[in-house]
C-alpha cells in the first residue's frame, strides 16, 4: 500500500477570503486541517519606525492606516498617549465628540466585519446591506474632516475642529435624477448632528434586517455554532481582547474598566457570549452595534446642549485660530513653531489603550523630550487573534478556516503595521 | 408541414433525415444559448435588485447587451493551458461538461409531442446523460494539476453522485404514477381527470400528491447544478473557483454555459414532472408553450432567490443532508406511493 501523506495548501495571499494579504499554510488531511500556519508581514510598512523620524502630530495620519476599518479609534489611542505624556486634559466637548466618533467607528468596523464574515460564509447579500449603512457613516467622516477613510481628525489635545453645520449632499447626474437626489438628501438638510440623529433612529431597524438574514438561519448556524471554540481561560491566556474575548463570556471592556473620553458619563451595556464560538462572537458584535447606537444617541443629545471648545487652548500643543494668527505676533510665532518644529513632549514613557472595535489597541510611547517620539510600540488587537489561528482551526475543515478568518475580523494594516 | 418539407426532402435525398435532425438541433440550441446568455443577465439584475444594487447598466439600454459583451470578451481571450496540466484532459474537461448539458435537451418536450426526439425512455436517457456531466468537472479538476481544482473536483464527485441518488428516487415515484418514461406522457398524465370541469388544473399536477418529492427534487436540483447554497464545488471563498480555477477564455465559458444550461434544464424538468409542463393552471386558459416557459422562469427565479438569501453549506453538511435526509425521505415516499397506488384510495386509475 502506498504511503498516505498529508498535503499542504497555500491559502493566500491572493485569495478571496484572505482579508487583504493573509497567507495561511494549511496542512490538510483530506479537507481536515491538521495545522494552520499564518504568515505575516506582507503589509509591513514600518509604522513604528516611521514615527521615530516625524513630529508627534505628523504620526497621527499613520495611525489611520493601521487598521483601515476603524480609523479614528487608532488615532484616539495615539492621541491619548501623547496627552498623557503632556499631562493635558481634553475639553469636555472634545471628549464627547471623541466618544461619539469612536462609536461611529465601531459601527463602521463591525459593519465591515459582519459583511465580510457573511461573504466568507457565502451570504453575499450581507456585505451589500451593511455597506448601505457604512456609506452614510462614511459621509459623516467626510463631513467632519473632509476624508472618507483616513480622517486625521483627532489631535493631541482634542479634535481638529468642531462639528460642521452641513452635510455633504448628492448631486444630480446621468444616473441620479432630481427626484432621487432630493430623496437621498432628505436627511442631509440640517447639521451633522441632525443627520446622525436620523441615522441612529433608523439603524436598529437595519440591525433587525441583518438578523433576519443570519441569526436564525439554519445554514448560518450550522456554519458558525461550535466552530473555533475558545474557552474563557484560553482566550485570556492567548491575549484575546474585544469581541473575541467577550464571545467566550469574559466581560472585559476598557470602556468600563478604565474609562477614557466620556465613557464614564454615558450609559451602555457590555454584551458577552457564552460558548466562545463563531456564532456567539457574531451575536456579540451584533449586540455591540446596538449599544454603540445607544451611546451615539446620548452623545448627540449632550453635544446639542453644550457648545464649547473642542481642543485645548494651549498654543504649545494646538494651533491658534487662524484669525488670531493673522493679526497677532505671538500667535504667528506659535503657529510657525508648531507647524515647523512640532510639540515638545516631556521626557517619560507611557502606555495608553482604548477599546478598539477589534479589542485592546494600545500605544506605548517613549519620549526623550524632543519633538519626535524616541520609540513607539503599537499593540494591535488582531495580532494575538491571528496567532491563535492554529489552535482555533485545528481539526476543522477548510470551509471553517474561512469562517474563523471572518470571525477574527482580521485587518492586515494593523497586524503587519 | 410535411407538404412544405417535401421539396427539401427530395433535394437532399437519402441524407434528408440527418439534415432535418441538424436543423431541429440548431432550432433548439440557438434559442437555448440565447436563454443562457440572458439568464446570466437576469441573474445579475435580479440579485442586484435583491442586494440594493442596480446590476449591469452600461452596455446597451439597461445593460441588455452585457451578455453579448461578456461572450465576446471570453471568445477573444487566450485559453491558457498551465505547464503542469495534462493537455488533452484539460481540453476534454470543459467539452465533457457542456456536451451532456446540451444533449439532454433532445428529449425535452416543449409542447404536446414537440421534442427533437420523443423517445419512450426519455426520463432514463435524461438521467443517464446528466450523470456524465460530473466527469467533465472531475477531469477538469484533475487535469489542472492544482490543489484547489483538485479539491473542487473531489467535492463535485461526492456531491453530484449523492444527489443523483435522491434525484433518481424522486423520479421513480413520478414514473410510477405516470406509468411511463416518456416525458410527453408524463405531462399528459397530469391532465385533470377527476377535477375536470372545475377549472383548477393546477391541483391535479404531480406537485400536490408528491409534495415532499417536489421539494426534494427542487433542492437536489440546486445541489446537482452546484448553485448556492450548495456551491461548494466552486466555493468562492474557500477554494476560489474549484475545478474552473485554471481555466480562461472560452474553456472557462464552456463551464459557465454548461452550468446555466443545466439550471434551465433542471427548472424545465421540474416544470414538466411536477408542475404540469405546458398545461394551463386554470380551465379557462388554453394550454401552450408559454406556460412551460413561465413555470421554468419561476423555478429559475427561486434558484436566484436562494442564492441571494442563504449562506453556503459546508461540504460535509451537504453530504449529511443528501444521505441522511433526502434519501430516506424519497425512499419512504416511494413506499407510501406504492401503497397508495395499490389501495382503493388511489387517485391514479
Amino acid at each position: 500500500m502506498a504511503e498516505i501523506r498529508n498535503y499542504t495548501l497555500n491559502l493566500g495571499p491572493q485569495h478571496p477570503a484572505a482579508h487583504g494579504v493573509l497567507r495561511l499554510v494549511l496542512e490538510l488531511d483530506g479537507e481536515v486541517v491538521e495545522r494552520a500556519d499564518p504568515h505575516i508581514g506582507l503589509l509591513h510598512r514600518g509604522t513604528e519606525k516611521l514615527a521615530e523620524s516625524r513630529t508627534w502630530v505628523q504620526s497621527v495620519p499613520y495611525m489611520d492606516r493601521l487598521d483601515y476599518c476603524s480609523m479614528m479609534c487608532n488615532e484616539h489611542a495615539y492621541c491619548l498617549a501623547v496627552e498623557k505624556l503632556l499631562g493635558i486634559e481634553v475639553p469636555e466637548r472634545g471628549r464627547y465628540i471623541r466618544t461619539m466618533f469612536d462609536e461611529i467607528t465601531r459601527l463602521l468596523n463591525h459593519l465591515m466585519s459582519l459583511g465580510s464574515h457573511g461573504l466568507d460564509v457565502g451570504a453575499m447579500t450581507m456585505i451589500l446591506y451593511t455597506f448601505r449603512e457604512r456609506e452614510e457613516l462614511m459621509d459623516v467622516y467626510e463631513a467632519v474632516c473632509g476624508a472618507r477613510m483616513h480622517a486625521a481628525y483627532y489631535r493631541p489635545g482634542g479634535v481638529y475642529r468642531d462639528l460642521p453645520d452641513s452635510m455633504p449632499r448628492y448631486e444630480t447626474n446621468r444616473f441620479k435624477n432630481e427626484k432621487l437626489v432630493k430623496q437621498l438628501n432628505a436627511a442631509r438638510e440640517g447639521s451633522l448632528l441632525d443627520f446622525l440623529d436620523d441615522f441612529t433612529e433608523r439603524f436598529p431597524k437595519c440591525c433587525d434586517e441583518y438578523e433576519t438574514l443570519l441569526t436564525e438561519n439554519r445554514i448560518w448556524k450550522q456554519r458558525t455554532v461550535g466552530i473555533g471554540v475558545v474557552s474563557p481561560e484560553r482566550a485570556l491566556a492567548l491575549g484575546f481582547t474585544g469581541p473575541m474575548l467577550r464571545g467566550s463570556g469574559v466581560a472585559w471592556d476598557l470602556r468600563k474598566k478604565q474609562p477614557y473620553a466620556a465613557y464614564d458619563a454615558v450609559d451602555f451595556d457590555i454584551p458577552v457570549g457564552k460558548n466562545g464560538d463563531c456564532y456567539d462572537r457574531y451575536l456579540c458584535r451584533m449586540a455591540e452595534m446596538r449599544q454603540s447606537n445607544r451611546i451615539i444617541r446620548q452623545c448627540i443629545a449632550w453635544l446639542r446642549e453644550h457648545p464649547g471648545p473642542v481642543i485645548v487652548d494651549n498654543y504649545k500643543v494646538a494651533p491658534p485660530r487662524r484669525e488670531k494668527m493673522k493679526s497677532g505676533m505671538e500667535e504667528l510665532i506659535h503657529h510657525f513653531k508648531l507647524f515647523s518644529e512640532g510639540i515638545h513632549v516631556p521626557e517619560g514613557e507611557v502606555y495608553a489603550a482604548i477599546e478598539h472595535p477589534k479589542g485592546e489597541f494600545g500605544v506605548y510611547a517613549i519620549s526623550d523630550g524632543a519633538n519626535k517620539p524616541y520609540r513607539i510600540k503599537l499593540r494591535s488587537p488582531g495580532f494575538p487573534h491571528l496567532a491563535a489561528m492554529d489552535e482555533l482551526a485545528r481539526g476543522h475543515m477548510i470551509a471553517d478556516v474561512v469562517a474563523i478568518i471572518g470571525t477574527m475580523d482580521l485587518v492586515f494594516g494593523d497586524i503587519d503595521r | 408541414m410535411d407538404a412544405i418539407l417535401q421539396p427539401f426532402a427530395d433535394f437532399f435525398g437519402p441524407t434528408w433525415p440527418v439534415v432535418w435532425s441538424l436543423v431541429k438541433i440548431v432550432v433548439l440550441l440557438a434559442p437555448l444559448m440565447v436563454c443562457v446568455a440572458y439568464l446570466t443577465l437576469a441573474e445579475r439584475k435580479i440579485i442586484g435588485f435583491m442586494q440594493l444594487r442596480v446590476g449591469p447598466n452600461r452596455v446597451g439600454p439597461f445593460g441588455l447587451l452585457q451578455p453579448i459583451a461578456d461572450a465576446l470578451k471570453l471568445l477573444f481571450k487566450e485559453v491558457i493551458i498551465p505547464s503542469g496540466a495534462s493537455k488533452g484532459l484539460f481540453i476534454l474537461g470543459p467539452i465533457l461538461a457542456i456536451a451532456p448539458s446540451l444533449t439532454a435537451w433532445a428529449v425535452v418536450p416543449f409542447d404536446d409531442r414537440a421534442a427533437v426526439a420523443d423517445v419512450n425512455a426519455g426520463l432514463l436517457f435524461l438521467l443517464a446523460i446528466t450523470s456524465i456531466e460530473v466527469y467533465g468537472v472531475i477531469i477538469a479538476g484533475w487535469a489542472s494539476n492544482s490543489k484547489y481544482a483538485f479539491l473542487g473536483a473531489m467535492r463535485a464527485a461526492a456531491q453530484m453522485v449523492s444527489y443523483e441518488v435522491a434525484l433518481g428516487l424522486a423520479l421513480i415515484c413520478v414514473l410510477m404514477i405516470s406509468r411511463s418514461l416518456n416525458l410527453t406522457d408524463i405531462v399528459t398524465s397530469q391532465q385533470p381527470v377527476r377535477l375536470a370541469g372545475f377549472g383548477v388544473g393546477f391541483l391535479s399536477w404531480n406537485w400536490l400528491p408528491l409534495l415532499p418529492l417536489f421539494v426534494v427534487y427542487l433542492i437536489s436540483g440546486i445541489a446537482e447544478t452546484n448553485r448556492a447554497p450548495f456551491d461548494v464545488v466552486e466555493g468562492e471563498a474557500e477554494i476560489v473557483a474549484g475545478h474552473m480555477v485554471e481555466f480562461s477564455g472560452m474553456a472557462f465559458a464552456l463551464f459557465f454555459l454548461a452550468e446555466y444550461a443545466n439550471m434551465i434544464l433542471v427548472s424545465t424538468m421540474t416544470s414538466l414532472l411536477f408542475l404540469g409542463g405546458w398545461l394551463s393552471p386554470v380551465g379557462f386558459l388554453p394550454d401552450g408553450f408559454h406556460w412551460l416557459a413561465l413555470k421554468t422562469a419561476f423555478i429559475l427565479f427561486v434558484f436566484l432567490w436562494a442564492r441571494a438569501t442563504f449562506p453556503r453549506f459546508r461540504y460535509d453538511q451537504i453530504m449529511r443532508l443528501g444521505w441522511k435526509v433526502f434519501i430516506p425521505i424519497t425512499l419512504a415516499w416511494v413506499v407510501v406511493v406504492t401503497v397508495w397506488m395499490m389501495s382503493p384510495l388511489s387517485i391514479w386509475k
